[in-house]
C-alpha cells in the first residue's frame, strides 16, 4: 500500500509558497512518481511578504524575491497557464490552454488574489493598483519612486497599513481611508486598533476612518487624479492602491462538486477536501490560503487563514498525507501565526485574536509602544499579539496550546497595572470594514444553522 | 544515588569531563528535581524552554529569597544579562545599537574578513610546531583578538583583563557551597576594577571615535540613548567577558569532537558547505554554556511540581539538548541533523546577544582548521577541563599535527 502511494501521478495546482513546499515535501517523503506543478503566473515560486515592505521602499527589486528551494522537487512546471476546471470522476485537471492533466492525487493550493476596486472602469484608470503579485509590486514601486504628490490607500488592513508606512518612509504624502473605526480593527480588535491609528497619525498619514470611497476620478486621458469620499470630501492623488482584502481562487472549481466557496475549500484536519455533500474525498487535498480547516482549539470551527506560516505547515502535512496510508496520516494542528512591520513597529500574532471576548495588556504598555496583548474567550487564552516584543510570543503560544485560564497569571516583571483590567476585545463584524480579515472563523454557531452555499463564489 | 545530590555531583570537578550521564539521570528523575539545598533543577527540553520564555521567571539574583536571600549590596549594578524587563530591554537595546540590527545591521558580517585574517595569522605558527595546544594557541586568542578590536580594547592589555575575567566568571558559577561571601566579594571587586578600566578607555575615545563599540557608546549624540558611566561599565564588562569566555569553548569542543569522531572530519572536509550546520550541531551536542539560573517571581507550577517564589532554579541547557523526547538519537553528533532547535544560545528574551558573532567565529575557525586536522591526533583524551561547570570547556587541548 505505502509503496503504491509513493508512486503514481501527483498534480499540484498553485505554484506559490504552499505549492512549492508541498512539492519539496513530497520528494522528501519518498514520492518517486511524476509530479506536475501548475501556476497561472509566469514566474517560479516567489515570496510575497517583502512585496509590501522592502520592495515598496526600493530596497529590493520586485523580481528578486524568488523562494529558495530546499531541494529540487524534480517537477514538471507548467507556469503561466491557469487551471480552468476539474473533473473529479475522470481525475483530470483542465487547463486554460485546452490541455488536461490526469492525476492519481491532486493538491489544490491556488491561494488568493487581491480584491479589485468594484467599478471596472474606475479600476482601469492609470495609477490605480492592487498589491498581490510581483508585477503589482514592481509597477507600484516604480510609481512611488517617481514621487507622486499623494497616494490614496483604500483599506486600513495589514496590506494597506504597510503600504502607507512605506509611503511615509519614502517621504510621500498618503491618505488612508477605512470604513471601520480604525486600521487593523478587523484583525486585532478595538484596543490595538487605537494604537494603530495613533501610529498612522504620528507618522504623518492622513487617516480617514468611518468613511468609504464612493468614486475614483480620472482625467481625460484616463489618469487617476483623485477620489470622492462618503463624507462629501475629496482627495487629490496621483496613485491609488485598493487594499480591500483577498478573494479565494475557487472559481475554476465551480463545476467540480467540491465544497469550494468564497471562504475557500473545506477540508478535514488531514487536508483532504470535502465535496459539496460534506463527504470527504481521498484523492483531492488542499493547502494554504485557499483552504478552510477545522481546529480543535477554536471550537472545531473552520479556520481560513492568509498566513505565510500556515501555508508552509499545511503544505507539509498535506504532502505527508498524500503519500501515507490512513493510520500514518497526520492532522494539521499548527497554531496560526503572522507578522507585520509598519511604522517602525514589529507586530506579531499567535492564535486567533478575533476568537475572543476580552483582552488584557499582560506585559509592557501602549505608551511605551511595546506590549503583549492577550486575548481571551470565555475564560481561556485564545490569542496574543505582541508589539516590539516578539520574543514573548512563544510563552503565549504555550498558553493557547494548553487552554490556559484568561486573564494570564500575574508575575511578569514588566506587568502593567492594566493587566488587572480586562476590557472587551471589541472585534467588529468584518462586513463593516474596507479590509478583509486575514484570519476568519468560518464555521457556524449552533444558533445559526442555515447557510446558503454558492459554489461559484 | 539520590537525585537531590545531582547539582552537587554535576558541579563536582571530577565529573567535568563527562557530565552527560548525570544529565540523563536528571531527566530520568523527573522534569523538576528538588535539591538538598532547596534549589531546583530542570533538565528536560520542553520544560526548560517553557521556563526560559516565561515572563514570571526572573534572571535577577536579587529575586532570590530562599534558601538564603540573594545579594543585596549590588542594588543597581547588574549587567542586562541579570536584569528583567523593562530595564533589561532598555539596556540590551542600547547595547545593540553599535552591534546589530536595526541600527547596525551589517556590523557582524563586516568582521568576516578580519576574522579570517586573524585565523590565518594564528595558524602560521602551526607550520613550525608539530605539537600545539588548541586552546592557548588558537581557540582562546582568536575570540579575544576579535572582541578587543570590536570593543576597542588594546589587545596587549589581555593579561590585565584576563585576571578580572577569571575572577568574575568563577564568582558567577553555579555552586552548592553554602558560604560564597569571599567569592562574591572578589567577583564584585573585579567587576568594579574592570568596569573602571573599560569606562576609562571609553573616555579616551570621547570626541575621538575610532569605529569601535566603546567609541560608539562614548559618542552617542542622543542623550536618551546614552548609557550612564555605571551602565557602560556593567555592559562593557559583560560584552568583553561573554565575547571570549564562551567562543573559546565552542571552537575547542569542535576540534575535540571532530578528532574523536573522524568520520565527521572527513565529511566536513569533503563538504565544507555543511560547516554552518555542523556548528549548530556542536551548539547542541557540546554547548559552551551548560546551565543558567532563574528565579520564579511567583509560585510556579511546572509539570506538576510547584516551585516556590524566590527559589533558585538551575536550567540545564546542555541536558535539554540531549533530551530524547525532543531530539532523535540525542547522544549522536550529526552535522546533517534536521530540526535542530538547540538551546546552545538559550532562548527567550535573554537569547545570546553575541550569537551571530560566535557563529561566524566558530565557522571561520573550524573551516580553517579542518584541512590541517586530517593527520592530527589528540595527545590527551579526555583533556584537562576548566574549573567552571556553567561555562564548561577544556583548559588545554594538546594535539599532534
Amino acid at each position: 500500500m505505502a509503496g503504491d502511494l509513493r508512486d503514481g501521478r501527483i498534480v499540484i495546482v498553485g505554484a506559490s509558497l504552499a505549492g512549492l513546499r508541498a512539492a519539496e515535501a513530497l520528494r522528501e517523503e519518498g514520492f518517486t512518481g511524476s509530479l506536475t506543478v501548475v501556476g497561472d503566473e509566469p514566474y517560479p515560486p516567489y515570496d510575497r511578504p517583502p512585496l509590501s515592505k522592502q520592495v515598496l521602499l526600493g530596497r529590493v527589486a520586485a523580481d528578486s524575491t524568488g523562494l529558495p528551494m530546499r531541494r529540487d522537487p524534480e517537477a514538471d512546471w507548467r507556469l503561466g497557464v491557469r487551471a480552468s476546471g476539474l473533473d473529479p470522476l475522470g481525475k483530470r485537471v483542465v487547463l486554460a490552454d485546452g490541455k488536461s492533466l490526469p492525476y492519481d492525487r491532486l493538491l489544490i493550493a491556488t491561494g488568493t488574489r487581491a480584491r479589485t476596486w468594484p467599478n471596472p472602469e474606475e479600476a482601469a484608470l492609470d495609477g490605480v493598483f492592487t498589491l498581490r503579485t510581483r508585477d503589482d509590486a514592481g509597477e507600484l514601486a516604480e510609481r512611488l519612486a517617481a514621487g507622486p504628490r499623494r497616494v490614496l490607500v483604500i483599506g486600513g488592513g495589514f496590506t494597506g497599513s504597510e503600504i502607507a508606512s512605506a509611503c511615509r518612509e519614502r517621504g510621500l504624502e498618503v491618505t488612508v481611508t477605512e470604513r471601520g473605526p480604525a486600521p487593523l480593527v478587523g484583525a486585532l480588535g478595538g484596543t490595538l486598533s487605537k494604537l494603530a491609528a495613533a501610529m498612522h497619525r504620528n507618522n504623518g498619514v492622513d487617516l480617514r476612518c468611518g468613511v468609504t470611497v464612493t468614486a475614483l476620478r480620472g482625467d481625460a486621458s484616463g489618469r487617476f487624479m483623485g477620489a470622492d469620499l462618503s463624507d462629501g470630501s475629496r482627495v487629490e492623488a496621483d496613485v491609488c492602491v485598493a487594499a480591500l482584502g483577498a478573494v479565494r481562487n475557487v472559481e475554476w472549481l465551480a463545476d467540480s462538486g467540491l465544497a469550494a466557496g468564497p471562504r475557500g475549500i473545506a477540508c478535514d484536519a488531514g487536508c483532504r477536501a470535502f465535496n459539496m455533500y460534506g463527504i470527504v474525498t481521498d484523492d483531492v487535498f488542499v493547502a494554504g490560503d485557499v483552504s478552510r480547516f477545522p481546529h480543535p482549539l477554536f471550537g472545531y470551527q473552520m479556520l481560513s487563514l492568509e498566513h505565510w506560516g500556515n501555508a508552509v505547515a499545511q503544505a507539509e502535512v498535506a504532502a505527508h498525507n498524500m503519500v501515507s496510508p490512513g493510520p500514518l496520516r497526520r492532522p494539521h494542528l499548527a497554531i496560526p501565526t503572522f507578522w507585520s512591520t509598519q511604522f517602525g513597529l514589529n507586530i506579531k500574532s499567535v492564535g486567533v485574536p478575533t476568537f475572543s471576548d476580552h483582552v488584557v495588556i499582560a506585559q509592557g504598555s501602549l505608551e511605551a509602544r511595546r506590549l503583549a496583548m492577550v486575548y481571551g474567550y470565555q475564560g481561556r487564552v485564545t490569542a496574543a499579539v505582541t508589539v516590539d516584543m516578539a520574543k514573548s510570543l512563544d510563552y503565549y503560544r504555550h498558553l493557547i496550546e494548553t487552554a490556559a485560564p484568561f486573564p494570564p497569571a500575574p508575575g511578569a516583571a514588566d506587568r502593567p497595572i492594566a493587566a488587572d483590567i480586562p476590557v472587551p476585545s471589541d472585534v467588529p463584524d468584518p462586513k463593516g470594514l474596507s479590509h478583509g480579515p486575514t484570519v476568519a472563523l468560518t464555521g457556524y454557531l449552533p444558533d445559526r444553522r442555515l447557510t446558503v452555499v454558492h459554489p461559484t463564489g | 544515588m539520590a537525585a537531590d545530590t545531582l547539582l552537587e555531583r554535576i558541579t563536582d570537578y571530577a565529573n567535568r569531563a563527562n557530565p552527560y550521564p548525570l544529565y540523563a539521570e536528571l531527566r530520568d528523575a523527573g522534569s523538576v528535581v528538588q535539591q538538598a539545598d532547596g534549589s531546583y533543577m530542570v533538565g528536560t527540553y520542553h520544560e526548560i524552554t517553557a521556563l526560559l520564555h516565561d515572563p514570571r521567571m526572573s534572571a535577577d539574583p536579587r529575586s532570590r529569597t530562599t534558601p538564603s536571600p540573594g545579594p543585596s549590596e549590588e542594588t543597581a549594578r547588574l549587567p542586562f544579562l541579570r536584569l528583567d524587563d523593562p530595564e533589561h530591554h532598555r539596556l540590551r537595546t542600547l547595547a545593540m545599537r553599535p552591534f546589530g540590527p536595526p541600527h547596525s545591521p551589517g556590523r557582524v558580517d563586516a568582521m568576516r574578513g578580519e576574522i579570517t585574517r586573524i585565523t590565518a595569522e594564528l595558524m602560521e605558527s602551526f607550520q613550525t610546531a608539530p605539537q600545539i595546544d588548541i586552546v592557548d594557541d588558537f581557540a582562546y586568542p582568536l575570540p579575544v583578538t576579535v572582541i578587543c578590536r570590536l570593543l576597542g580594547v588594546p589587545r596587549e592589555d589581555e593579561p590585565l583583563f584576563r585576571q578580572w575575567s577569571d575572577t568574575i566568571v568563577a564568582s558567577a558559577d553555579v555552586t552548592t557551597e553554602e558560604d560564597t561571601t569571599e567569592r562574591d566579594r572578589a567577583g564584585r571587586q573585579a567587576r568594579e576594577e574592570m568596569g573602571a578600566y573599560l569606562v576609562g578607555l571609553a573616555d579616551q575615545h570621547r570626541g575621538r571615535p575610532t569605529g569601535d563599540m566603546l567609541s560608539a557608546f562614548a559618542n552617542e549624540p542622543d542623550p536618551a540613548m546614552r548609557l550612564t558611566p555605571e551602565e557602560l561599565a556593567e555592559t562593557a564588562v559583560l560584552l568583553l567577558i561573554a565575547g571570549h569566555e564562551t567562543t573559546v569553548n565552542l571552537i575547542t569542543n569542535g576540534v575535540l569532537t571532530l578528532l574523536r569522531q573522524r568520520e565527521h572530519l572527513d565529511l566536513l572536509r569533503r563538504e565544507p558547505d555543511l560547516l554552518p550546520r555542523a556548528v549548530e550541531e556542536l551548539l547542541r551536542y557540546e554547548p559552551p554554556v551548560h546551565m543558567r539560573e532563574r528565579i520564579p517571581r511567583t509560585d510556579l507550577d511546572v509539570a506538576g511540581t510547584t516551585i516556590p517564589k524566590g527559589a533558585p532554579v538551575v536550567l540545564v541547557l546542555a541536558s535539554g539538548n540531549r533530551d530524547p523526547k525532543r531530539f532523535h538519537e540525542p547522544d549522536r553528533f550529526d552535522p546533517t541533523r534536521p530540526d535542530n532547535e538547540h538551546l546552545g544560545f538559550g532562548s527567550g528574551i535573554h537569547l545570546c546577544y553575541g550569537a551571530p558573532l560566535a557563529r561566524l567565529e566558530a565557522q571561520a575557525a573550524l573551516g580553517a582548521l579542518i584541512p590541517h586536522l586530517s593527520t592530527a591526533r589528540l595527545l590527551q583524551d579526555p583533556p584537562p577541563y576548566r574549573q567552571n561547570a556553567m561555562l564548561r570547556g577544556p583548559r588545554h587541548l594538546p594535539v599532534q599535527l
